[in-house]
């Protein structure tokens, strides 16, 4: 799925002002794009061509390195952002089970989006913290040895946050 | 130098020789695939992906990919042992157990190389079964893309972003679901394609051809209320021969004259002729912006460019978009055919355009594609109705059972059809310059040329560039194929560095006996220079050798046109350029 929105200007300032700061480098390529996807979420047509005209490189080598990468993502991402380890050691540890409860809970695949825009889901290759395997994280939070019995807990956890937050004001 | 041994052969090379190369030298001819080498030309694909070259080589775990390792001193080799020949088998099932095994009805078979390679391995059987690729089809005017015949080899990605710096196409995800494609995976048509045709003209599968139009041109010739016209371009008659088992640098015009008449054409007629009016027209305009710049005015910019590469044409409107008043504004010369078959031979006829068929046969595929813009049109009906390449011509007299070796020398029709040799080169790289030379000199100068063969600007360097002296004026020459030599030539201009005043460019490799339309090369070099050979040859036969002494051409003049650059020349001969910046994004 390939989302189409119109590049704002704050976005186009925003990649001049990293391109910029790389010196319009090729081979910073990637370190742009892994800025640029901070601040907007996601990589869409529109930003990987303004990023190319930048560097002056043809936009299909930027698409080349978005699709390559899992952490690059043409899709926008969840509010929370939740990703499953599937490197050798979370593997073994039950990885893939954690997986599909998600999915099962959530109501969406690997790399999608819930409706509400609320969670995201993706998995990932070994984060370095194989003794905690399986692994899972939600934005910057970690989650250390996460059994299918956890996962409605930790999705809980998030909308309870949204919940407070739609009361407070 | 290195000492090695390889199947037991004692040799020595240089430094930095791939095994592939060492064993070369020996009389061993290690399988490649994906590997493809331009000998002389510096093109070389060597991802070392698809692992059918590997070799054992002691002491090594691993089998090494020949392509891409490198010689040692003292290094043993094996390229032909059981454990080398499985693995490469395994390696070639592999690659098979997602391909579609559409052999019997694909466009590619017969000049497959992965068929070729299947069959040199002995793949009697497929023992793996998995997931197939389904891509789907992308259909432009000129080249067909089939994702999922794709099998990686990267030498599209190669000429496509080394050697032509077009950027389009490009390796995209990972693992299975990896694929050559323009971004976004979207259509060439949305891209930034030039549709040069390069990335066809290498790839080893079905998965890039061009669009076969041969029904079009069939049915156009049994339809009684139509006249059908054929071109040939000058590239077509050095390398049709190819096709029908000649050795390359045969020269088939007379032949390949009598076979279009076979296959029923009315008029039998020659690019070449257009060439000779490209030159009247590019080189008058390359003489008014010279004298222009001589006398001091500013209005005028050099270098001229020359125009009549369609691919080139769609390079510089996508790429140097703020250069679009340097190129010439002459109309290529397959174009100002079909412009002036459609109306002064129409006249002459007495028939109306709409009720005339112009058929092209060109060594290239961007043709197809030029023939379709809109500005090359009238109320809808083009100036050239149906192109086909070189090889689509060798199936069409195949289907039509003409065989053509034994068929008599036949002269093309007139008045089209006379042309001299400054046309014919137009075939290879440095011929329209030289063509232009021989005219301006003389128009310029009013004096006879000492000389007709300008060796200076002849040859198969990418990027060349030789002074001319105009009776005491030094015109200074570049000269580039390959789209990533006319990008240099071209940011010199825009940096203000270029010292030339006319510079020739053609996308394709060796000009266009190296276009994406003809027989293919299968990575051998030798074959475009016997077929550059074989144009200057074509070149001396000729009695008349100066596009301006062309009797035909004079006569055009004299009864249609008036003068080169008259109005009716400028609205029928030359056209204008777009900005086609990033416009596919857009």
């Amino acid at each position: 799925m390939i989302i189409n929105t119109h590049l704002s200007e704050t976005a186009e300032v925003l990649i001049k002002s990293i391109c910029a700061r790389y010196k319009h480098d090729e081979h910073e390529l990637i370190n742009v794009l892994h800025e640029v996807q901070h601040h907007l979420g996601y990589l869409p047509e529109e930003v990987q061509q303004s990023i190319a005209d930048e560097l002056n490189i043809p936009v299909a080598k930027v698409y080349g390195v978005v699709t390559f990468y899992s952490f690059f993502t043409m899709i926008p991402k969840g509010k929370y952002n939740i990703s499953i380890c599937l490197g050798t050691a979370c593997y073994v540890r039950g990885g893939e089970l954690i997986v599909e409860e998600f999915k099962r809970r959530l109501n969406i695949g690997v790399g999608e989006t819930s409706t509400d825009g609320l969670f995201s889901l993706n998995s990932i290759r070994c984060v370095g913290a194989c003794g905690l395997a399986p692994v899972v994280s939600v934005g910057d939070k970690i989650y250390g040895r996460v059994t299918p019995q956890q996962v409605r807990r930790i999705i809980d956890e998030y909308i309870k946050i949204e919940e407070d937050l739609e009361i407070a004001p | 130098m290195v000492k090695l041994r390889i199947d037991n052969k004692e040799i020595n090379v240089p430094k930095g020789t791939t095994i592939l190369d060492a064993a070369v030298k020996v009389g061993i001819d290690i399988p490649t695939l994906c590997h493809m080498k331009l000998h002389d030309m510096n093109i070389e694909n060597k991802p070392g992906g698809c692992r059918i070259c590997v070799v054992e080589v002691a002491g090594r775990k691993n089998l090494a990919p020949a392509c891409c390792t490198a010689v040692d001193e003292g290094m043993v080799c094996n390229t032909n042992s059981v454990r080398v020949i499985n693995a490469r088998r395994t390696v070639m099932e592999l690659i098979l157990s997602d391909h579609p095994a559409e052999c019997l009805t694909c466009a590619k078979s017969g000049e497959c190389e992965l068929q070729d390679m299947a069959h040199r391995l002995g793949i009697r059987e497929l023992h793996y079964t998995g997931e197939q690729s389904t891509y789907r089809m992308d259909d432009s005017p000129a080249i067909i893309r089939d994702p999922n015949k794709c099998i990686m080899c990267r030498r599209c990605e190669m000429m496509c972003n080394e050697i032509q710096t077009v950027g389009v196409l490009t390796a995209v995800q990972r693992g299975f679901k990896s694929v050559v494609t323009p971004a976004f995976q979207h259509d060439l048509m949305h891209s930034e394609c030039t549709f040069c045709g390069q990335c066809l003209a290498v790839c080893p599968t079905g998965a890039l051809t061009e669009v076969d139009e041969t029904g079009a041109v069939i049915r156009a010739l049994a339809d009684p209320k139509k006249t059908v016209v054929v071109q040939t371009a000058p590239a077509v008659r050095a390398a049709l021969g190819e096709e029908f088992g000649n050795k390359p640098g045969t020269l088939v015009t007379g032949k390949m004259v009598a076979a279009l008449r076979r296959l029923g054409f009315d008029y039998v007629f020659d690019t070449d002729f257009a060439a000779d009016l490209t030159i009247m027209e590019e080189g008058t305009e390359l003489l008014r912006r010279l004298n222009g710049y001589l006398k001091g005015d500013k209005s005028v910019k050099l270098p001229i460019l020359t125009s009549c590469c369609p691919a080139w044409v769609n390079f510089f409107e996508h790429q140097f978009p703020d250069m679009l008043d340097i190129p010439s504004t002459a109309r290529s010369p397959q174009q100002m055919f079909g412009s002036i078959a459609k109306t002064y031979f129409a006249e002459k006829l007495g028939i109306d355009r709409k009720d005339m068929v112009v058929v092209s046969i060109m060594p290239c595929v961007a043709k197809k594609y030029e023939r379709g813009r809109e500005e090359f049109a009238v109320n809808g009906n083009p100036d050239v109705d149906i192109v086909l390449t070189t090889r689509e011509l060798a199936y069409f007299l195949k289907l039509f059972n003409v065989d053509l070796n034994s068929l008599p020398e036949e002269e093309f029709d007139k008045p089209m059809g006379e042309s001299t040799g400054a046309a014919v080169i137009f075939g290879t790289t440095g011929g329209v310059i030289e063509a232009a030379v021989r005219t301006a000199y003389e128009v310029h100068t009013g004096k006879d040329l000492p000389r007709l063969d300008f060796e200076e600007l002849r040859g198969m360097q990418g990027l060349r560039e030789a002074t001319i002296d105009f009776d005491g004026l030094p015109l200074k020459i570049g000269i580039a194929h390959g789209l990533g030599n006319a990008r240099k030539l071209l940011e010199d201009i825009q940096s203000g560095k270029s010292q030339y005043h006319a510079i020739e460019i053609m996308s394709c490799p060796g000009g266009c006996i190296g276009g994406g339309g003809q027989p293919y090369h299968h990575g051998k070099v030798e074959i475009l220079k016997k077929r550059q050979q074989a144009i200057y040859l074509e070149d001396e036969l000729k009695t008349i050798r100066k596009s301006h002494e062309n009797p035909y051409i004079q006569k055009l003049y004299a009864e249609f046109l008036g003068e080169p650059m008259s109005a009716k020349a400028h609205s029928l001969l030359h056209t204008k350029y777009f900005n086609k910046h990033n416009l596919a994004h857009k």
